[in-house]
């Protein structure tokens, strides 16, 4: 039995292949201007990973902004459900997902079972997700993957007031005509991310075990600050934290064909 | 002295005799200072004559010139009611801040709204999307005017907003049906504020967004009521009111 998860978001889109409790392939690329032609390029990525074909696929759940438009899915899940069910799989401690993406973020709140019981998300204002992070790497001129290991060699951290992004930008540009250190720019940066990011987190209240997953858990400075911030340690995925709603994508197909009990 | 432009009045016997505005820049003393000097030569006076001046504006503290600095609110409320003796209300969209006033007897402040935390629904939203649509921001107001059927912005967010609007580009949109759900959205924004304080005509429009047609007519379109406009720069206003209030400070008026 071979089942299929399929997340296509705002600026990636991800595929996830399983057999049993394995994981076949793993693949993220970044979108093309339709839905539909993300999932078919990144399907098509994971099932060359696997040596497989499209046939050899039993059950695809598609998730993410783009589900509906995923002919090769036989169900269509949300995204907050996915990502719950991905972290818990990989995780059965965890009762709180923070998945921040590219341009929205969500707090998820799971039981012992994996089942999602709360959520919280922000998807009307670029602070706090991904977006930030891109328009402040572009201000800096460094590649979005060089502001987490840039924020870890600051001194002093600048403070960044700004809620909005823009009015932030607008900070960062002043700080660098000032000629402020680059590295404590990056870590005023991830620090004024995770304070928005912690600030939607309280508002359903975070219970560890914590995980992080989406694009913006592979920046280390906002993991730190983050975790500084909730006082909590957050559990390590051994996946990448990209594909959790692919992965529970994939999940949820697993039980369409094989139902639990 | 506002977030992005810096603006000097100089009065004389209740009447503006020369005005100057500048770019605000990362320095603001220097702002000022060439503010000054603009409005000077254009006045043909020297520093001594200046009686007395009055700042006021985000950088309003940092007028090494002036005597005293006073907040935009009075200033703003002051101003627009220096020109229109009924108003009621002031509606004012600046760089990087709304405010909508209720004003009593006077001109007087008697409550107010501001939004300086989002980007969308000030003057700075205007600066980005004008970029995405490389058109210039003195043409966003004439262009949505040309539009026959505007389309709707759905993000708040300038962000999002810059994204969506390249998209629609991208899509092969009419620019000036983008332009006129820009004004459009943002007028929508700025009604909720004003909606919050209170409508109470007359209803004067300043800072430098009013200079945008399609947003004035979009927020009257939302409010139900006409606005007023004041005959003058309505960027001025402010530095109008506080140089109202150096008078006073002198004993005039």
């Amino acid at each position: 039995m071979i089942v299929a998860g399929c997340d296509v978001g705002s600026l990636t889109a991800k595929a996830v292949i399983m057999r049993g409790e394995e994981i076949l392939a793993a693949e993220i690329i970044g979108v093309r201007p339709k839905p539909e032609q993300s999932a078919r390029d990144v399907m098509e990525r994971a099932l060359e990973k696997a040596h497989l074909t499209l046939k050899d696929i039993d059950y695809c759940v598609s998730t993410g902004y783009g589900r509906e438009k995923i002919p090769f899915a036989r169900d269509n899940i949300s995204e907050i459900s996915c990502h719950g069910r991905g972290a818990h799989w990989l995780i059965p401690s965890v009762r709180t997902v923070i998945d921040v993406g590219g341009q929205d973020c969500k707090v998820i709140r799971v039981d012992a079972t994996g089942k999602l019981q709360n959520f919280i998300m922000n998807d009307k204002c670029a602070a706090g997700t991904g977006r930030f992070l891109e328009v402040m790497a572009k201000t800096l001129g460094v590649r979005l993957d060089e502001i987490g290991p840039l924020s870890l060699m600051a001194k002093n951290p600048v403070g960044i007031t700004s809620m909005c992004s823009i009015y932030a930008q607008t900070e960062v540009v002043a700080f660098i005509a000032q000629e402020v250190d680059r590295h404590d720019l990056a870590a005023g940066i991830t620090r004024a991310m995770a304070e928005r990011v912690k600030s939607l987190a309280m508002r359903v209240g975070v219970e560890e075990d914590v995980v992080i997953t989406g694009g913006v858990a592979k920046n280390i400075g906002v993991v730190k600050s983050l975790e500084g911030m909730l006082r909590v340690t957050t559990k390590k995925l051994t996946v990448d934290p990209q594909v959790m709603g692919a992965l529970g994508g994939a999940l949820f197909a697993r039980e369409k064909i094989a139902p639990k009990g | 002295m506002g977030s992005l432009t810096t603006k000097v009045v100089i009065m004389k016997d209740g009447a503006v005799i020369a005005h100057h505005i500048v770019e605000t820049g990362f320095k603001p003393d220097l702002a000022a200072e060439s503010a000054l000097e603009g409005a000077l030569s254009q006045a043909g006076l020297s520093r001594g004559e200046v009686g007395y001046c009055v700042s006021t504006g985000d950088g309003g503290k940092n007028v090494s010139f002036a005597g005293k600095y006073v907040s935009q609110l009075p200033c703003l409320s002051k101003g627009s009611y220096f020109f229109v003796p009924t108003v009621r209300t002031v509606v004012d969209v600046g760089g990087n801040a709304t405010r909508a006033i209720s004003v009593g007897k006077e001109g007087r402040v008697l409550g107010y709204r501001l939004n300086d935390k989002c980007a969308a629904g000030g003057g700075r939203f205007f600066d980005v999307l004008a970029e995405a649509l490389e058109v210039k921001l003195d043409d966003l107001g004439p262009l949505s005017q040309q539009s026959k059927s505007p389309l709707e912005i759905a993000s708040q967010c300038t962000v999002f907003a810059e994204s969506e609007v390249i998209s629609l580009l991208n899509d092969g949109k009419d620019v000036v049906d983008i332009i006129a759900g820009v004004n459009r959205s943002i007028a929508s924004r700025i009604a909720s504020l004003v909606r919050n304080v209170g409508i109470k005509e007359d209803v004067v429009m300043t800072g430098g967004v009013a200079r945008n047609i399609g947003v004035v007519k979009s927020l009257e379109e939302w409010l139900g009521v006409g606005i007023k406009m004041v005959p003058a720069d309505p960027r001025i206003v402010g530095a109008i009111g506080a140089s109202l209030l150096a008078g006073k400070e002198l004993g005039e008026g």
